[in-house]
């Protein structure tokens, strides 16, 4: 019988066959498809929601208050969970299609709900899904990837989801631009998409894609599942490229101020609001494929830290209270270069960093520091500009990040994993 | 191809199959819709605009919908005037109208409009507006019909912390805006604060352009402030009342008090001598609408039908036993003209 339990990263990750050359694997790509799917059924609801839930369902402003804070927080917690989930049983596939579907699900709830608490159920229920199937899906990207090519893997799925999310909204416009109270058709099409994200992900992304052991093991009854131990996770390069990220992020304030701040100085008139995050989106699709292949090329690590810098721009343009046009737009697309330097990277660096064995975990809790950190700093920053004034705050904020960067720099540095060769096993 | 292949090719052409006849059965009945005569009794406006009105928005499932309405005061369930203006919050003053509205597109725009007549009887001018940041919730119109107050809800900030957020602007009708109301200074409890999480909507004029009343929030508690426009300054004197709205009088505050859970809300009457509040349980629906007086003891609002989009204007006596009543059937954002 053939076993092996080490601790040990392997190369070859999957009984998919390995791309060669420039190619990126058919399983990113797949998956790239699934999350496009999804992203447009969810974020076409997302565009919607508001409206939907004041105006048709009836709820009033505070209860859509509550609703959308179920929907920030519950993501993050159960994303170690599913991570430790996919990592314990060795199969990632079925524990991110359990997350797909359950959103699915979500989305039939949704047509039916009538109140307050079917509708924070469905809503919950979608946004436990997102949790759920976000690191296990990361860790297939990983697995299936050419560690050589890691950064460029996460690019192409990063690309392929924003898509997603940029038509979603558009296709909800679309549909209540002809149909006036077309929110029933909205929910019914997103619905749609849904299904075919998880028909996309149960018919082509193999069940064993990102299992790391070899099937022979499934005849080893007495040990099936994996140990996944903190230690094994929480190795000396993830717990670094965690805290660097999740310091970091406690000074990424969010877009909502920085647009919030070009708004208060003139930057633009408020109805243009949702264009900017069209912008934002459209610059990180853009950018998300030249972005990996540059962490490729230079350190992921290092483009991960680096990447910090444009979002200091950013924050300088909003600052600035120039109030040109040309502020907006610079801060817009600064916004979409720090996401697409930064959020691939992370579970590209993550992903690395770790025992394949422990893979999914490894990335999600990376994910889900950085997630919390960054709602932390959306808070803080609000008492922040409340204290001193939009202007100010930016600068500060701007400011300590500029010195932050380079400490992240080098704390990233002295551990040596700023070359991606030097992660390879 | 494979099998799975196949499989997954029916499943596609399935699933977009049924997402496409949704859409073109939806269209339809949308078309059925709007190009449906309005089953309502309908007469001129220079007929309705003779004596006391109600203004209000044409709920019927119909060519109209949407549409400002008018009816006779003393006939509030007969023959009713419908315009062009479409609006999805309005109020009205004898002289002065403010249609809040959508535009709806890729980008969705909101506009506040407001029109004026210089004699009843006249053609309505628009003679002013602005662009709003976010969803109409909330107007109204000084007495005199000099002021305007709008509430929005904003979706940009709730992106970043959760929860959802409001803006409230006082602007006069001729162009001068007072701005933002979170930027007045705020007196809760009779201490100077200037919490983040404020919220302020629903606000209601009394007679002399300069004292209004609205609903501030923070910190999980909702308050009512008396406001000063000269002074710029909020005053909390009241504890859980939302959207107040002044009796004819002045002496009263009609709101909607909300449950524990802050989802539900019911009619109530807080007398701003005493602090005597009247809660109106008669009614037993939840009433998410900013109350309009008809006279000085019975107030209106709008009340949507059981998953429809069609609301009706409620009547209510002011007395806490009292039983409401449907009296403009089809119809929301009831005004109240004399």
């Amino acid at each position: 019988m053939y076993l092996s339990l080490s601790d040990r990263p392997t190369t070859t990750k999957s009984a998919e066959p390995q791309p060669h050359g420039g190619r990126v694997s058919r399983t990113v790509v797949t998956l790239g498809i699934v999350s496009l799917l999804t992203d447009i059924s969810s974020e076409s609801v997302s565009a919607i929601l508001p409206l939907y839930l004041t105006a048709v369902v009836g709820l009033s402003p505070v209860a859509y208050g509550l609703i959308d804070g179920l929907y920030q927080g519950v993501s993050s917690l159960v994303r170690i969970a599913a991570g430790w989930a996919a990592d314990r049983t060795d199969r990632p596939q079925p524990v991110a299609l359990a997350g797909y579907a359950m959103s699915a699900v979500a989305r039939l709830g949704l047509i039916f709900a009538g109140g307050f608490g079917t509708i924070s159920a469905a809503i919950s229920l979608d946004r436990v899904g997102k949790g759920v199937r976000t690191a296990p899906r990361d860790a297939m990207i990983a697995a299936s990837s050419d560690p050589a090519r890691l950064g460029r893997s996460f690019g192409v799925h990063r690309a392929l989801d924003t898509i997603g999310a940029t038509l979603g909204p558009l296709l909800a416009f679309v549909i209540l631009w002809r149909i006036a109270d077309g929110y029933d058709t909205v929910l019914v099409v997103s619905l749609g998409f849904a299904v075919l994200g998880v028909a996309t992900m149960a018919f082509f992304v193999p069940f064993r894609t990102g299992a790391v052991r070899r099937v022979a093991l499934r005849r080893e009854r007495r040990e099936p599942r994996v140990r996944v131990r903190w230690r094994s996770v929480l190795t000396p390069g993830l717990t670094r490229v965690t805290g660097v990220s999740g310091a970091l992020a406690l000074l990424t304030v969010g877009d909502g101020f920085v647009y919030l701040a070009l708004l208060e100085t003139g930057g633009f008139a408020a109805q243009w609001f949702p264009v900017l995050y069209v912008g934002t989106n459209l610059a990180y699709l853009a950018l998300a494929v030249p972005m990996g292949r540059l962490a490729d090329r230079v350190g992921r690590a290092r483009v991960l830290v680096l990447g910090h810098l444009p979002l200091a721009a950013a924050y300088l343009c909003a600052a600035s209270g120039s109030g040109a046009l040309w502020t907006t737009c610079a801060a817009v697309l600064l916004l979409g270069v720090f996401y697409a330097a930064t959020d691939g990277t992370l579970a590209a660096v993550a992903g690395q960093l770790v025992p394949a064995t422990v893979r999914s975990t490894g990335i999600a809790t990376a994910q889900t520091a950085t997630a919390i950190a960054r709602l932390l700093a959306a808070t803080g920053f609000g008492l922040l500009w409340y204290a001193v004034g939009p202007q100010v705050a930016m600068l500060l904020v701007c400011a300590v990040l500029v010195a932050a960067i380079p400490v992240g720099f080098a704390v990233l540095r002295r551990g040596s994993l700023a070359e991606p060769a030097e992660v390879r096993p | 191809m494979t099998r799975r292949s196949t499989l997954f090719g029916a499943l596609v052409v399935l699933v977009t199959a049924a997402m496409t006849a949704y859409a073109l059965s939806a269209i339809a009945e949308d078309d059925r819709r709007t190009s449906r005569a309005t089953a309502a009794e309908t007469t001129s406006l220079a007929q309705i605009e003779k004596g006391p009105r109600i203004l209000f928005r044409h709920t019927g499932t119909d060519a109209d919908y949407g549409h400002v309405g008018a009816v006779a005061l003393d006939d509030p369930g007969g023959a009713r005037a419908v315009t062009d203006l479409s609006c999805d919050r309005v109020y009205a003053q004898a002289r002065s109208i403010s249609c809040l509205a959508t535009e709806r597109g890729v980008v969705s725009r909101y506009r506040a409009t407001d029109l004026a007549i210089s004699e009843p009887g006249e053609a309505w001018q628009e003679v002013g507006g602005a662009d709003l940041p976010g969803m109409p919730s909330r107007t109204r119109i000084s007495p005199d019909g000099r002021l305007v107050s709008s509430t929005v809800f904003v979706n940009g900030d709730s992106y970043m912390v959760s929860g959802f957020s409001t803006r409230t602007v006082i602007r006069r009708i001729d162009g001068k805006s007072y701005g933002d109301l979170e930027k007045f200074t705020l007196v809760i409890d009779g201490r100077r604060v200037a919490p983040v999480d404020r919220n302020i909507w629903g606000i209601t004029f009394a007679e002399d352009d300069r004292t209004f009343y609205a609903t501030v929030a923070t910190g999980g508690r909702t308050h009512l402030a008396r406001g000063d426009l000269e002074a710029r300054r909020l005053t909390t004197i009241a504890d859980r009342v939302e959207c107040p709205s002044l009796s004819p009088d002045g002496t009263r505050i009609a709101f909607k008090e909300a449950d524990e859970d802050g989802t539900r809300w019911t009619p109530a009457v807080l007398d701003l001598a005493t602090g005597r509040r009247t809660v109106l349980a008669g009614e037993t629906h939840s009433v998410d609408d900013q109350i309009e007086w008809l006279d000085d003891d019975t107030v209106l609002y709008g009340l949507a039908r059981d998953g429809e989009a069609v609301s009706d204007v409620w009547a209510l006596d002011t007395s806490a036993s009292a039983t409401p009543r449907v009296l403009v059937p089809e119809a929301s954002s009831p005004a109240v003209l004399r």
